[in-house]
């Protein structure tokens, strides 16, 4: 559980550095909503980015740099902006269009972060535009049905491609045991991936689950 | 047909391709970046993601600035259809079981026994009329949940922090009760706590009874499913915390998870008096 704890290997342009005398997880850009910078590098707030817990506690993501990503549920841009610093093409949905105003802003500083105002539910509406064989799909939706859109969005996956989900429990119940609604999460999204790995992301998030998934396209 | 954003699109065409990133769609995606350089929109992938760029950020500028406009009246109407639907609903549903319980031999009650009856052959001009008005309860029925998955999908964008934590269709309700998202984030907790009890209010005021704990925001989990020596506590957290969503969701709009952070870990603190058996001195430790 400790910050140290992860070891899986960070992706090409993701260091860890150390900012007022902590060791965080950084990537070079511009600064997007007010984070620690030291030269071109800018801390990536853990406790703010579920990626980022996933990845600062050694979850494998399969990433390695460059990659072309689709991200549902971007708001404002907070973790979005580290990918997009560090991955290739960025798609960044989001259906709020107040927070999208400040993505717009994190989108104006980085050339390959594409925003898009839509619903993650209708992939459909942006299926027009994000294109086939992404190598992964991030998503951190929180509302109802996050594994409803997990499923519906498997079709923009590469066959060896990732998806980095993240579980919130209270989204699907506020009174539910979250070990309850983790269950059924993971259940249905059997009807699209199999599960790599899952974690539990506190004590950055609570009662989030991380999961590592790849398309499961055996029928 | 499926087609990318860019098919058949002048390449100096900036407002076409916005447009087209904003209402297009397609069954599924493609090798969209191949296909442009293909077809000679673009001259090499580069220059495809250059453009595409361009089209998404003024597609995204243009249709966040429309949607802003997308206002909580839309939802204040719909919440209150949603409950006219469901009251007529429910009502009509009565007087239809009545009537079919005087033609036919089994008639269940409610809408599920108008769904029943509606699905009946009629052979009588009174059946036909019977079932007719089973028809219309089904009708008023299906409409009721549409507008509920309509208030579902709005919600969030309208007022996102209200709507996570207070739920989309208790969110509008809040926003119908104040006249508007504008209206809710003016008034002080107190005002949103007993918000949809003013009548137990005005018997207060006039010395007729007890100061209502809580109005609408009784029908929350958070209320609703705390202990009633706590209730009172519970509903004020919870007003207060709804009262700053609503002044983010108007003033600024950003969704903040640290908010529902807070509630949730305060709600956790008053529920937890009910496991050790704290005494709880109403009023006490509450903001
Ligand atoms: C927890 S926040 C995301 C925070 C963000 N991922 C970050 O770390 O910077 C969840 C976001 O998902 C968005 N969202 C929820 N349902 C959505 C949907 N169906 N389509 C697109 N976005 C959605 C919400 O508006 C909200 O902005």
């Amino acid at each position: 559980m400790s910050e140290e704890s992860g070891d899986g290997a960070l992706p090409a342009g993701v260091e860890r550095r150390t900012f007022d005398g902590e060791r965080r997880l950084a990537t070079r850009g511009k600064p997007v909503y007010g984070e620690p910078t030291d030269g071109a590098w800018r801390a990536w707030d853990a406790g703010r980015s579920k990626l980022g817990a996933m990845i600062a506690s050694g979850m494998d993501v399969g990433l390695s740099g460059g990659e072309t990503v689709l991200y549902l549920g971007a708001a404002s841009g907070t973790t979005v902006s580290h990918v997009a610093d560090f991955a290739g093409p960025t798609y960044a949905v989001e259906f709020a269009p107040r927070p999208v105003r400040d993505l717009l802003d994190a989108a104006a500083d980085r050339d390959r972060l594409f925003p898009l105002l839509k619903d993650a539910r209708k992939p459909d509406t942006y299926a027009h535009v994000v294109e086939s064989d992404v190598d992964a799909v991030v998503q951190d939706v929180a509302t109802r049905g996050q594994a409803d859109v997990a499923v519906r969005n498997a079709q923009f996956l590469a066959d060896d491609g990732r998806l980095l989900l993240a579980v919130k429990a209270r989204s699907e119940d506020v009174t539910a045991d979250p070990a309850d609604v983790f269950e059924d999460v993971l259940g249905t999204l059997t009807d699209a991936y199999e599960v790599l790995e899952t974690a539990r992301l506190e004590p950055y998030h609570e009662d989030h689950l991380g999961v590592v998934a790849t398309p499961d396209r055996s029928e | 047909m499926n087609d990318g954003w860019f098919a058949g699109l002048d390449p100096g065409d900036g407002d076409a391709a916005a447009r087209r990133i904003r209402e297009g769609s397609a069954p599924e995606p493609a090798d969209w970046p191949g296909l442009a350089v293909e077809s000679g929109f673009a001259d090499d992938e580069a220059d495809y993601y250059d453009r595409l760029r361009e089209a998404t950020l003024a597609a995204t500028r243009a249709a966040v600035t429309e949607r802003e406009r997308a206002d909580d009246q839309q939802l204040v109407h719909a919440v209150r259809a949603m409950d006219d639907c469901e009251r007529t609903a429910n009502e009509l549903a009565e007087r239809a079981a009545e009537w079919a319980g005087a033609l036919f031999d089994e008639a269940g009650s409610g809408v599920d026994g108008a769904r029943a009856v509606a699905e009946r052959d009629p052979d009588t001009a009174a059946e036909r009329r019977a079932v007719s008005l089973a028809e219309r309860v089904v009708d008023l029925a299906d409409e009721t949940e549409e507008l509920e998955r309509f208030i579902e999908e709005t919600a969030p964008a309208v007022a996102p922090n209200l709507a996570e934590m207070a739920g989309p269709v208790l969110a509008s309700r809040l926003m119908a009760l104040a006249g508007g998202l504008k209206p809710l984030a003016r008034k002080p907790s107190g005002t949103v706590q007993v918000l949809g009890a003013e009548d137990a209010l005005f018997a207060h005021l006039a010395g007729r009874a007890p100061s209502p704990k809580h109005g609408i925001i009784y029908t929350h989990d958070y209320v609703r499913g705390t202990r009633p020596e706590d209730r009172g506590s519970a509903a004020r957290a919870f007003a207060g915390k709804l009262a700053i969503a609503a002044r983010i969701d108007h003033y600024s709009g950003d969704y903040r998870p640290d908010l529902h952070e807070e509630l949730r870990e305060r709600m956790a603190a008053i529920r937890a008096r009910a496991d050790d058996g704290t005494e709880n001195a109403e009023g006490g430790d509450d903001e």
